[in-house]
């Protein structure tokens, strides 16, 4: 009811116990183009739904490359998700630099948690505006990892965000058993599935589909167009033979 | 975090000059009489020589095997070559531990050149880079004698010659490090074909350059004491990087 009053500053409590502008920064990942992240037993897939500003424009790259072994897909403020793509990075580099070994994924999640959560606890900063889904294979295996602008992560096995990511999220939740036995192929398929339907006023197709890989014996891949296009292929194929998902 | 190094070795680099000069009477000096300061040295050579030669669409890059101090040898088998991008490589010789320290961050700063520009390095930006890197450290610096070798963006062999503060040349045949003296003038006869009338008509292939370098390692070898063991010979082309070991004399 008075949220207007305890809304301004990041430093502020309400009397609810809320940081309400922790919550709005989390609005923002709302706002951003969806992108989905699964695993299986020895991969992990990054699909994201490029979004472009307008016929002319280019498309949004939407999973970007960490290191070789990490990937990252985000929703939101773009231009701080480049930003933390920097710092994620280097923070792999160095980790190699130093220990001569790849960063773990889920040391890098907290690393860059602890980078969200120091931003709602300054008065002279905001939040970081976007959500972020590390896909990642190290010595335990693949993981998913998703770092919300308020400092918090979890692991998952799959997860969805952005716009009109409900519907992904349904299929997600309604398919989760399959994933750990999945081939690579067959996990790329699922993510596409999911995330059919998020799109906006269109098709999914390799213009707008950005897909990233990672596993045992793969070092984290995003797709290129042409490599991309079997699996849409595959998508609008099944589709048509009307299989139940 | 590492552009710019703190120089707080700069007030040890001021010399302490050892005082009093050879007695008048000629007579030999003593410790006692002339006192000299025992300091720190940061730097010491861990020998090793090095040799690039560059031709049409090729560059072979190779260095020895041996790591030295003093009279001792440390290892007949260590690597002195890095491999930077699928068209170029650094072969550093001089003191090791610097030469690791360099390659490392080199190739820390070339992941982040492809994160950032979505491409490798090329060879020229690569070489121009070394010349910063080492510059940076005017005032404290790599103890580091360098080649780049590597195909150029326009498919063509090349090689740059460095010393250690990033003077950099780019040369169609070099050689740096403990042996240096000695294979120069042979490359200088035999690859540039200086002050000679007869020269051949044609170019050496890749596979008669790698023999002429093999050549060269086993001249230094049988006198220079730090040189020797083995070879890691690189060979660079527009396809890709070949790797070969070559054994020398132990002695």
């Amino acid at each position: 009811m008075f949220k207007n009053q305890y809304d301004t500053d990041v430093t502020v409590w309400s009397p609810q116990g809320r940081l309400h502008q922790v919550e709005y920064a989390m609005e923002a990942v709302k706002q951003g183009s969806a992108c989905v992240a699964l695993r299986s037993k020895n991969h992990a897939v990054l699909v994201g739904y490029m979004r472009s500003s307008s016929e002319l424009s280019s498309f949004q790259q939407k999973v970007f490359e960490v290191d070789e072994h990490i990937g990252v897909t985000m929703a939101g403020l773009a231009a701080d998700g480049r930003v933390l793509s920097r710092f994620l990075r280097s923070e792999c580099l160095q980790h190699k630099y130093v220990y001569d070994s790849p960063l773990p994924t889920g040391r890098l999640a907290t690393t860059v948690a602890d980078k969200c959560q120091n931003c709602t606890q300054r008065s002279w900063l905001r939040p970081y505006g976007v959500g972020i889904l590390l896909a990642g294979y190290d010595a335990t295996g693949p993981h998913v990892y998703y770092n919300c602008p308020s400092g918090n992560y979890f692991e998952y096995h799959a997860f969805t965000m952005g716009a009109r990511s409900q519907s992904a999220k349904t299929y997600l939740e309604r398919h989760a058993d399959v994933f750990d036995d999945c081939s690579l192929d067959d996990l790329v398929l699922h993510g596409l599935k999911a995330i059919k339907d998020s799109v906006q006023g269109g098709e999914l197709d390799a213009d707008n589909c950005n897909i990233g890989i990672v596993g045992e014996g793969q070092p984290f891949k995003v797709l290129t167009k042409d490599e991309v296009q079997p699996h849409v292929d595959r998508l609008d194929t099944e589709e048509m033979e009307g299989e139940d998902d | 975090f590492f552009l710019l190094n703190i120089n707080c070795f700069t007030g040890m680099m001021m010399a302490a000059h050892a005082p009093g000069a050879a007695s008048a009477s000629g007579k030999f000096t003593s410790v006692v009489e002339n006192p000299k300061e025992a300091r720190f040295s940061p730097y010491v050579s861990n020998g090793g020589t090095v040799v690039g030669v560059a031709g049409q669409d090729y560059c072979v890059l190779a260095s020895d095997t041996r790591l030295s101090l003093g009279f001792s040898i440390l290892s007949r088998d260590c690597p002195r070559v890095t491999k930077l991008t699928s068209k170029c490589c650094i072969a550093t010789a001089g003191m090791q531990a610097d030469t690791l320290a360099l390659h490392k961050m080199l190739q820390y700063r070339l992941k982040m050149y492809k994160h950032q520009n979505g491409k490798e390095m090329s060879t020229d930006a690569i070489a121009q880079m070394l010349s910063i890197t080492l510059y940076n450290k005017r005032f404290f610096p790599y103890y580091t004698f360098n080649i780049v070798g590597g195909i150029d963006p326009n498919g063509e062999g090349a090689v740059y010659s460095y010393d250690a503060i990033g003077t950099m040349e780019k040369m169609k045949y070099t050689a740096t490090g403990s042996g240096a003296p000695l294979i120069e003038p042979f490359l200088d006869s035999q690859v540039g074909y200086k002050n000679q009338l007869i020269k051949p008509d044609r170019e050496r292939t890749k596979d008669e350059a790698v023999e002429l370098v093999k050549d060269t390692f086993a001249t230094a070898g049988e006198r220079d004491i730090y040189t020797g063991d083995a070879v890691d010979i690189m060979v660079m082309t527009a396809d890709g990087l070949s790797v070969e070991k070559f054994p020398l004399k132990q002695d």
